[in-house]
């Protein structure tokens, strides 16, 4: 009885030395080396895995700036200049400095402002339903409606608005990771600069359409009729064929070009009222 | 036991109500609506300009480039406005507008186009004329026809096969031009196989078209080079590789052309397009096509110009009917639902269909029971489930590997799950992605 015990404990002892002592080998044998700095940098970064600086995890955005010698071309949207710093105080590498950015809609063809004209029946999609056809309304620039932008949302900046079809994004939310720009098959989703009181000014309409065709199709849309560019004193408003875009690089928020636009697709946010809005959405 | 293709298929009901109705001229329209995109490969290029005065057939579009094709325009009148319409693809695309010139009597006076048996062009002239003449594959697919008949000089081609399957339901268009214009359709196959130095022909016709054999096999008699071959009914027969593996036995590689196993395919339509070609310099500016629906009131097939708009077909069988949910460009199976009745037909138009609410509506789609019958019955072989899933998740290369590829649309395996599964809708939209990528990869 006495014996058994004791075989049994030095049988079991000796597979386990054995058997640590082959572990110990492999381990030597097929060591991995991974730079320390590569957890480090993990750790700073927001642990968000969005795939918004286009590598896939911030793991693999980690090895990728300990191991390339110029990062200035890389950045990570979500932890924006703070962590690209701390990043830079770590591994003593030059990073580059980008002004914030917030998505915006460029499209306010709401269900009143933009009746629908047809009926898609397929599966609820925004990428299968504009492979098919331009879409319910008679606009083939607009909103789908179908809110492939809000599913691919990881930081729920995002929801669609039963009331107008149109997708909301919640500024404080959007980490500008761009998922939702990449998944829109319109391109309505602009990346624009994001200010202290998040002021923006831009044009929310995509319709490249002739006055006449454009206004046809939605209320709100662009026609193209310049007023924007010729108020403008900075020249920051450009007109491609009959669709304006404001360049947020030079508008300084004046918001002369926000009153002249006879069909209201210049979009102003955050701004305080203005009396002059009031009394024009009053006459309307 | 008739032949047939072996994999997969399926037998919808046929409803071919318009397949004792002869082909009527439309009249002609007072405006034509002519898109520039209404092939596969490179739009054409706008050679006029508006207010100019064109005749008919006159060029209007010449080919873009090689896998192109011209455009002639199909009445005299004057070019009005170059506009973006929107076409049967759903987007806005550039079209030439013209206004028929009522005053014109070349509008109006159809020319007599007696047969003409003699075949007196070289090989060189008769594809040169397929070429000029705007030809495409009036199957519904779009080839420029010069593209598929110039082949190689180490091409062992050795047999010619004309596609009078039509095994979408409703559709009539080629079996009434078949039995209409029998003798014209083997002449035009005389010309095809002349200028290729093929010795063997066979059309291949389903047997729910005895009709169309019958008058064939008699007309084909004068050519003993030419046979018929009856067909059993199966959805996709009328898929060029279904077709090539029920007539000959032959399959054709994956991501192969039919010139691999030593095949042309031809649709009738084309067919007879050629012989008014080549035989009475007649370029491509009409089709017939079967405007058809339960619900309407005389449905028929038509002689209509290219650049009709569709509501012209509509109003002559009697305006859309109460009730009517879709009016489909093409056939109930791979036809595409249009946006509005001002779409112009194109040279791809074999049918208009007129559906109601009840046939038309799709049902609440509900999980996968993994019941398999969509890999029954798809004619290529292929898991749709399993392509759908991945194209649904965003698993693009491996939808690659699956071969989502090779899929032909065919839309069988959407049409049997009983589970109402969009399976076609997601395979398409994955095989989208797919060529994006492969392309990127070149």
């Amino acid at each position: 009885m006495f014996l058994s015990i004791v075989y049994s404990t030095l049988l079991l002892s000796s597979v386990g030395i054995v058997a640590a002592v082959v572990l110990f080998l492999v381990s030597k044998r097929f060591y991995v080396y991974e730079n320390p700095l590569i957890e480090e940098v993990e750790d700073i970064l927001p642990a968000a895995n969005c795939g918004g600086c286009g590598s896939p995890g911030c793991k693999a955005f980690a090895e990728k700036l300990v191991n390339t010698e110029d990062i200035s071309d890389l950045f990570c949207p979500v932890g924006g200049n703070d962590v690209m710093k701390q990043v830079s105080g770590l591994l003593g590498k030059e990073v580059a400095e980008k002004d914030p950015t917030v998505a915006v809609l460029r499209c306010q063809g709401s269900c009143d402002v933009r009746p629908k004209t047809s009926e898609f029946q397929g599966p609820s999609s925004c990428a299968i339903s504009s492979l098919v056809y331009g879409g319910e309304t008679d606009c083939q620039y607009g909103c789908l409606g179908f809110g492939d932008c809000v599913d691919v949302c990881d930081f729920d900046a995002m929801y669609m608005n039963e009331e107008t079809g149109l997708p909301v994004i919640i500024t404080d939310n959007c980490t500008s990771c761009e998922a939702c720009v990449k998944a829109c098959p319109r391109d309505i989703i602009e990346m624009r600069p994001r200010n202290k009181r998040d002021l923006k000014i831009f044009v929310g309409c995509l319709n490249e359409d002739k006055a006449g065709i454009a206004r046809k199709a939605c209320a709100v849309a662009c026609i193209g009729c310049s007023k924007c560019v010729d108020i403008c004193p900075k020249d920051a408003v450009t007109m491609t064929g009959s669709l304006a875009y404001i360049d947020p690089a030079v508008c300084t928020l004046c918001r002369k070009c926000v009153e002249v636009c006879p069909t209201d697709s210049i979009i102003e946010t955050n701004f305080p009222k203005k009396k002059v809005k009031v009394t024009k959405q009053a006459k309307a | 036991m008739l032949k047939t293709f072996p994999k997969g298929g399926i037998h919808p009901a046929e409803n071919k109500i318009t397949s004792a109705k002869a082909i009527k001229r439309l009249a002609v329209p007072k405006v034509v609506y002519v898109p520039i995109a209404q092939h596969i490969g490179i739009p054409s290029e706008i050679i006029v300009d508006r207010k100019d005065k064109v005749k008919i057939g006159q060029v209007i579009a010449k080919s873009g480039g090689y896998v192109s094709s011209n455009i002639h325009s199909p009445v005299a009148g004057t070019v009005t406005k170059l506009d973006m319409i929107v076409d049967s693809s759903g987007y806005k695309k550039q079209c030439i507008v013209i206004r028929t010139d009522q005053k014109d009597e070349s509008n109006f006076q159809e020319p007599e186009f007696p047969l003409n048996r003699e075949i007196t062009m070289d090989q060189k002239d008769i594809l040169q004329h397929i070429t000029d003449s705007g030809i495409v594959g009036l199957g519904g697919a779009t080839f420029p026809s010069h593209v598929k008949l110039d082949l190689r000089n180490d091409n062992k081609v050795d047999c010619l096969i004309i596609n009078g399957v039509e095994c979408e339901p409703y559709l009539t268009a080629d079996h009434r031009l078949m039995l209409e214009k029998a003798d014209e359709i083997i002449v035009g196959i005389q010309i095809l196989m002349h200028a290729l130095h093929i010795n063997r022909a066979v059309i291949g016709i389903e047997n729910n078209k005895k009709d169309a054999i019958r008058v064939l096999k008699k007309a084909a008699k004068l050519d003993s080079r030419i046979k018929v071959a009856a067909l059993r009914v199966k959805y996709p027969q009328g898929s060029e590789k279904q077709l090539i593996k029920a007539i000959l036995n032959r399959e054709v590689p994956m991501g192969g052309l039919p010139m691999d196993v030593g095949v042309i395919v031809h649709n009738v339509g084309t067919i007879f397009a050629i012989y008014q070609a080549v035989q009475h310099d007649r370029p491509l500016i009409e089709r017939v096509v079967t405007v058809t629906g339960k619900k309407l009131k005389d449905p028929s097939n038509f002689w209509v110009k290219i650049g009709t708009p569709v509501k012209d077909l509509v109003e002559e069988v009697g305006g859309v009917p109460e009730g009517t949910r879709k009016i489909v460009n093409g056939g109930p199976m791979m036809g595409k639902a249009l946006k509005d009745t001002d779409v112009p037909i194109t040279k791809g138009t074999s049918g208009i269909l007129v559906i109601s609410e009840d046939e038309a509506s799709r049902q609440q789609t509900k999980p996968c029971i993994r019941c398999s019958n969509c890999i029954f019955v798809c004619p290529m072989g292929l898991e749709p489930n399993l392509l759908m899933d991945l194209s649904e998740k965003g698993f693009y290369e491996r939808a690659g590997t699956e071969d989502i590829m090779t899929c032909i649309e065919c839309g069988s395996c959407s049409y049997v799950c009983p589970s109402h599964r969009p399976l076609l809708d997601y395979i398409r939209f994955g095989k989208s992605i797919v060529k994006k990528l492969q392309v990127a990869e070149n």
